[in-house]
């Protein structure tokens, strides 16, 4: 229960004030579906319960205890949506991954590629838990979101490194989005999304009245100074060398949009979301005309069934088969032929997964939790009473909103597609990692914004230090 | 596996994935539309089940806890007057909506006024449907009856809340 004493704008709820009864009712619900999604999925694949049904129930509850007892703990007034929404996405993820690699097609191809066929949903599991474990390290770490403000710059320089260490190592499915220590491979990507978003917070929240105030009008729109336009000029030049050098279509759209989004919403200037869709539109076709990479794409997404024809990649056709072949309430857990999509199916096209074996309802199901993060975020950032906050969660939702429309969308063949991952859902342990931590940020912001203010302090002791007297 | 079970399974499954976001809705729906409307007699039904408001209302100081026990449909205040100053003879009706003061232009009430900051201080209900006045850091400060604001503080009614040379009263 916010205050309303504080500030009208700010909505208090009437229930009781920390809702952590609410979380841990939601958060029994959103283990239980995916215990009978996997139920399901195991007695249409081999006509039996599948034998990890309970330890791998016992481990998303465990997984989602911890989360909610340290919530309960350290963020008592956090938002009690949002870490119900994000166990059932990661439960849900963990059921496809699962159901995928029972796929025969898809372990073969993996031998003929590489003479082994490991399981992805373990390894799923273990990053589960890794990023449960990073969700409780920032819950109890970060006493404050404010904190992060006094790293503005520094998580700006740390973000770039982010970005540019993965040139130095060696392209992978023709994307130089990875780096690799030893065995492990790392999406920097997916974290320096959290990162630059602190940067952005912190900066616009120093420079909105600039950019929002010295502007000169010029037909309806209000255009800044050239000073002002330094830094967007910055972002979008920063994102179109990610996109030439690591042939990484999804984080430079990712980057931008945040920029953009962020802009706006420091600002309240239209003209910032024009500019920002001339620049990008520009940056695009230029790219797209001198990139062979980014044009093949974009090739594929104009007519993804040439691949029949001409060979090539059928991934997006068959994605689109498989979205074609679920209908309105799809084939059922187990019982699609999502496989046939091959390479990436549990990752970048895991959606197609959704949308043949839960249907039209299953993929619009899954669609309303990811819209109810970003409006829990969003909600967040209403709620908040400092700039800063307000900035971050709006950052951080509209980041989490973007990645789902460009993978979502690439999938669905609505736009070219990119490399990204599916939040929670997809394979991908950088992935899981980085959003459990964006929840934990949002989860933390939402508990000082939801938190009641604090009883006023008796009067008595305000006359005592009375020393002002007209 | 006989093809009904799994059909049943495939449409229970959606169903109760449906479901799960049909009362993430509901849970929401208390943020939107459980706003808290502090008018005079929603804030005395809703008292009984919210033990933080009874409780904060227990450690108000004697003299606030007497005023809100006085405080009923008959005691609250209807309107705010202005007294003394340039806008005397102004009064704003109060439905439990915040009023602003200062100089900015989209305060509630616009002084103009030297000693008035652009945003000088605010008026609203708490959640009992009390009316404080907070000192939004002024420069020349906020003065009830004689005692300059530090904290928010319940207005008693007909008290006069000064402002550089403005005067504001809160009547029935």
């Amino acid at each position: 229960m916010s205050s309303s004493t504080t500030n009208t704008t700010t909505i208090s709820t009437v229930g009781p004030p920390s809702r952590r009864n609410t979380e841990l009712a939601m958060l029994v619900f959103a283990v239980i579906i995916p215990v009978f999604a996997y139920a399901n999925a195991g007695l249409a694949l081999s006509d039996e319960m599948p034998s990890g049904m309970l330890s791998y129930g016992l481990g998303l509850g465990l997984l989602a205890g911890v989360g909610h007892l340290v919530v309960r703990k350290f963020a008592p007034y956090a938002d009690p949506l949002l870490l119900p929404i994000a166990t059932l996405l990661n439960g849900l993820g963990l059921v496809l991954i699962w159901r995928l690699d029972q796929s025969k097609r898809l372990a073969q191809r993996a031998e003929s590629i590489n003479q082994v066929f490991s399981p992805s949903a373990p390894n799923q599991l273990i990053y589960s838990a890794l990023g449960v474990a990073l969700f409780v390290g920032v819950l109890i770490l970060l006493k404050d979101h404010r904190l992060l403000q006094r790293y503005t710059y520094i998580s700006m320089a740390v973000a770039l490194i982010l970005l540019i260490l993965p040139v130095f190592f060696p392209a992978r499915f023709g994307a130089r989005i990875w780096i690799t220590i030893g065995g492990f491979s790392i999406q920097p990507g997916e974290f320096a999304k959290i990162i630059i978003a602190v940067f952005f917070s912190g900066y616009l929240m120093v420079k909105r009245d600039a950019l929002a105030l010295a502007s000169r009008r010029f037909m309806g729109l209000y255009l800044p100074r050239g000073r002002d336009l330094g830094p967007i000029l910055v972002v979008w030049g920063m994102s179109i060398l990610i996109l030439v050098f690591e042939t990484d279509l999804g984080t430079s759209l990712l980057f931008f949009g945040l920029f953009v989004v962020m802009l706006y919403v420091a600002t309240e200037r239209t003209s910032w979301i024009v500019f920002g869709l001339l620049m990008s539109a520009a940056g695009a076709v230029g790219v797209a005309t001198f990139e062979p990479h980014v044009q093949q794409r974009v090739d594929a997404w104009l007519d993804p069934f040439a691949a029949f024809k001409t060979g090539g990649s059928d991934q997006i056709a068959q994605a689109l088969m498989a979205f074609g072949s679920g209908g309105v309430f799809g084939t059922g857990l187990g019982q699609g032929n999502s496989d046939l999509i091959g390479f990436a199916a549990n990752s970048d096209f895991i959606l197609a997964t959704v949308g043949e074996e839960l249907g039209l309802a299953g993929t619009m199901g899954i669609l309303l939790l990811y819209g109810l993060i970003v409006e829990r975020g969003v909600r967040t950032a209403l709620a908040a009473r400092d700039p800063f906050g307000k900035l971050l969660a709006i950052g951080l939702s509209a980041a989490f909103a973007i990645q789902v429309f460009v993978v979502a969308g690439g999938v669905m063949g609505l736009i070219p597609l990119t490399g990204m991952t599916m939040p929670f859902i997809a394979s991908g342990g950088s992935s899981v990692i980085a959003n459990w931590a964006l929840v934990a940020i949002l989860i933390k912001i939402s508990d000082t914004a939801r938190r009641p203010a604090p009883t006023p302090a008796p009067t008595t002791d305000a006359e005592m230090t009375q020393v002002v007297r007209p | 596996m006989s093809e009904l079970t799994l059909t049943v399974m495939r449409l229970g499954f959606l169903a109760v994935l449906w479901l799960f976001v049909i009362v993430a809705v509901q849970v929401i729906r208390s943020d939107l539309f459980g706003t808290r409307v502090t008018q005079r007699g929603s804030a005395r039904r809703g008292a009984p089940d919210r033990p933080q408001a009874q409780q904060r209302q227990q450690s108000a100081p004697p003299q606030q806890r007497q005023q809100s026990g006085g405080r009923g449909r008959r005691g609250a205040p209807t309107k705010l007057v202005v007294s003394e100053g340039t806008l005397t003879g102004t009064t704003v009706a109060l439905q439990g909506q915040t009023i602003t003061l200062g100089r900015a232009h989209d305060s509630t009430i616009v002084l103009d006024d030297d000693y008035a900051s652009s945003r000088h201080a605010r008026i609203y209900p708490d959640r009992d449907g009390q009316w404080i006045v907070e000192d939004l850091g002024s420069t020349n400060g906020t003065y009830l009856d004689r005692t300059r604001l530090t904290t928010p503080t319940p207005i008693p009614l007909g008290a006069p809340i000064r402002i550089g040379k403005t005067v504001i009263e809160l009547r029935k």
